[in-house]
């Protein structure tokens, strides 16, 4: 017998506290995101040299991507910058990515075996996610320091003493290792503790279970902690590949002088020197061309992510509603007993 | 018989668990010093003289740090731009309001696509899952221009509010509640006779803590370091403007006649506020991560 409360609330619907509830994240991202990313497209097939552009159609993709006409030196010059661009992007983030990943979840799986007794666990937590808190930019002067091209810098002092200064920063290979190692330096704590927290997540009596059993650190690992981190893993991997597209910080300000070095400017720094360079007169069209493709780019890989993870939740929920029918119906066998 | 091999068995067991303990340490040692040497020679090149730096690596601390925050402070290549107590100001204001904004709409936000049945609320979610693949440099142009038509340039509004929508932390803090908030809770709450807000602020966020405290700890240090959207709002550069950030790296892109010392004492002075902050929040962290919520 329901109680006059419980009758009250079955028949109240809550379905408008759920559109309040989400209202103001939705208008200022119509505002300040939706709006923004709207005006993007208008602006790709606007002019350049301008802040109030006309609609010109498809020039500046046209200059982006197809080999300009022989002569058309600052076409050829957008062009090109716009293709390094992709390349240093992809190069430094798949080296970047890839030891970043294995190496936060090797330590975040040893940090949470619970047959690994380890005194200053959390010293070590502290120290890993330390970098991640540094800005970007003092990173980026830090490392200017320790490895920059100067004779001066602290890796020239202690090996090149007297003789030609390393010059990494200016160098091809060089920088883009450089910027690799930085980027992991800085985020694999931060990966590291996401995992953990999916990890830690895991229902306890699982390990333990598993522990009992005589399964072994691989066993529990490929069993149990891996099959269940996958959401916690996608999210990773997901924000990791919007974040390799938005790399801009460190390849920006790894220099001295007003020069970004060219081996290591993503596709984010170009879209950014063509508005921002020379502000007066922006290029918004080469920016928001570029910028549409990458919003293509990123469209892409989001949907096949979500195209891989979605499908197997359905599976999974398949083979619940499955269980559960069986269930039901074991029990409707049972019920005659019971009473 | 079984009895003995058990032991033996057991014997191995612990030999094993010692040696992987000993190889995960000396990994663990390695990766500390690779944290933790460059900050430390950060901080001894912050007290040492340009004379001293140029001359030799030292990793012990000298005795200059207020020789060079004087150099910072009167010589005019660095004091045109580089004021730090101003910079750490304004990076406070900036990343205090964004992080609240952004955990506190966020895990509202969050809330209302888990406990409420909508028409819209699939749509909703599909919305923020699309959108949150949409990297900020992608409508950065747009927003520049939008930006210039409302007049916004150099003002700290168009770097805080767009903070209340966050999709990233809004998915995160879905798929925490819908693994681990129970509902029933909330049914509860309404029996009780609590609103509907209420019950939000009241009851869910104190039991979503440990996801909010993440979040939040994320979001500032993403706020504080987020030199990106500073530089394109803050367009003027005017010194009593600028954040840490921008400051920072007005100093390291000089590359003529740098003081060294000076150098290495803008980025030390630059990491101390946010270092300091991370000691007392880290035990926030690792704490709250590890609480990982409602156990089953």
């Amino acid at each position: 017998m329901a109680t006059a409360a419980q009758r009250r609330i079955k028949s109240v619907s809550y379905a408008k506290y759920g559109y309040i509830f989400i209202l103001p994240f939705f208008i200022v991202y119509c505002i300040f995101s939706l709006w923004p990313l709207i005006q993007t497209f208008v602006l790709a097939f606007s002019e350049n040299g301008t802040r109030t552009p006309a609609i010109i159609g498809l020039d500046n993709f046209k200059t982006i991507l197809a080999t300009p006409a022989e002569g058309d030196f600052k076409a050829l010059g957008i062009h090109e910058s716009f293709w390094d661009g992709i390349k240093n992007t992809a190069i430094i983030w798949v080296g970047n990515f890839v030891p970043q990943i294995a190496l936060s979840l090797l330590l975040a799986v040893w940090f949470t075996d619970l047959r690994v007794k380890m005194p200053g666990k959390g010293f070590f937590k502290v120290v890993m996610y330390m970098p991640n808190i540094i800005t970007a930019a003092s990173v980026a002067g830090l490392f200017l320091s320790l490895f920059g091209d100067s004779q001066y810098s602290v890796i020239n002092i202690m090996f090149r003493e007297g003789e030609e200064p390393w010059k990494i920063i200016t160098s091809c290979w060089g920088s883009r290792i450089l910027v690799m190692f930085i980027q992991v330096w800085m985020w694999f704590g931060n990966t590291m503790i996401m995992l953990m927290s999916g990890i830690q997540g895991i229902n306890e009596s699982l390990f333990e279970a598993a522990e009992i059993d005589g399964a072994n650190s691989r066993q529990t690992f490929w069993r149990i902690t891996f099959p269940l981190l996958k959401t916690i893993m996608v999210y990773t991997l997901l924000t990791s590949m919007i974040g390799g597209l938005q790399m801009f910080d460190i390849p920006y300000m790894l220099h001295t002088g007003n020069v970004v070095n060219d081996y290591i400017k993503t596709v984010a720094v170009f879209v950014y020197e063509m508005f921002h360079g020379n502000f007066a007169k922006p290029s918004f069209g080469y920016s928001g061309a570029a910028s549409v493709i990458l919003f293509i780019i990123t469209s892409i890989l989001g949907a096949l992510v979500f195209y891989v993870q979605r499908d197997k939740d359905a599976i999974e929920k398949k083979r619940k509603q499955k269980e559960a029918i069986k269930e039901w119906k074991r029990k409707q066998k049972g019920g005659g007993f019971s009473i | 018989m079984s009895k003995v091999t058990y032991a033996s068995d057991k014997g191995g067991y612990q030999a094993h668990v010692l040696v992987k303990s000993a190889a995960i340490y000396v990994v663990l040692i390695v990766l500390t010093l690779i944290c933790l040497v460059p900050i430390w020679i950060l901080v001894v090149n912050a007290t040492r003289m340009h004379n001293d730096i140029i001359g030799g690596v030292s990793l012990i601390p000298g005795a200059h740090l207020f020789d060079n925050m004087k150099t910072l402070r009167e010589n005019s290549l660095y004091n045109n731009f580089f004021a730090p107590l101003t910079g750490m100001r304004n990076s406070l204001i900036i990343a205090g309001l964004c992080c609240a904004l952004t955990v506190f709409f966020s895990g509202m936000t969050a809330y209302g696509l888990v406990v409420y049945d909508f028409k819209l609320k699939g749509p909703a979610f599909v919305f923020i899952l699309a959108v949150m693949m949409v990297p900020t440099q992608v409508t950065a142009v747009g927003f520049m221009r939008l930006l210039i038509q409302l007049n916004l340039l150099d003002s700290y509004l168009p770097l805080i509010i767009p903070s209340i929508a966050a999709p990233a932390i809004v998915f995160f803090m879905r798929q925490y509640m819908l693994s681990s908030f129970p509902l029933d809770i909330i049914e509860a709450a309404r029996i009780d006779g609590s609103n509907e807000f209420r019950t939000f602020v009241t009851i869910s966020i104190p039991m979503m803590k440990p996801a909010f405290a993440v979040q939040a700890i994320f979001a500032f240090i993403q706020k504080w370091n987020d030199y990106y959207n500073q530089s394109l709002v803050l367009v003027s550069g005017k010194k009593t403007q600028l954040t840490m950030p921008m400051m920072v790296q007005k100093v390291i892109s000089i590359d003529r006649n740098a003081d060294y010392g000076a150098n290495y004492t803008a980025i030390f002075l630059s990491i101390i506020p946010v270092i300091v902050i991370y000691l007392i929040l880290s035990k926030f962290i690792i704490g709250g991560v590890a609480a990982g919520g409602v156990k089953e």
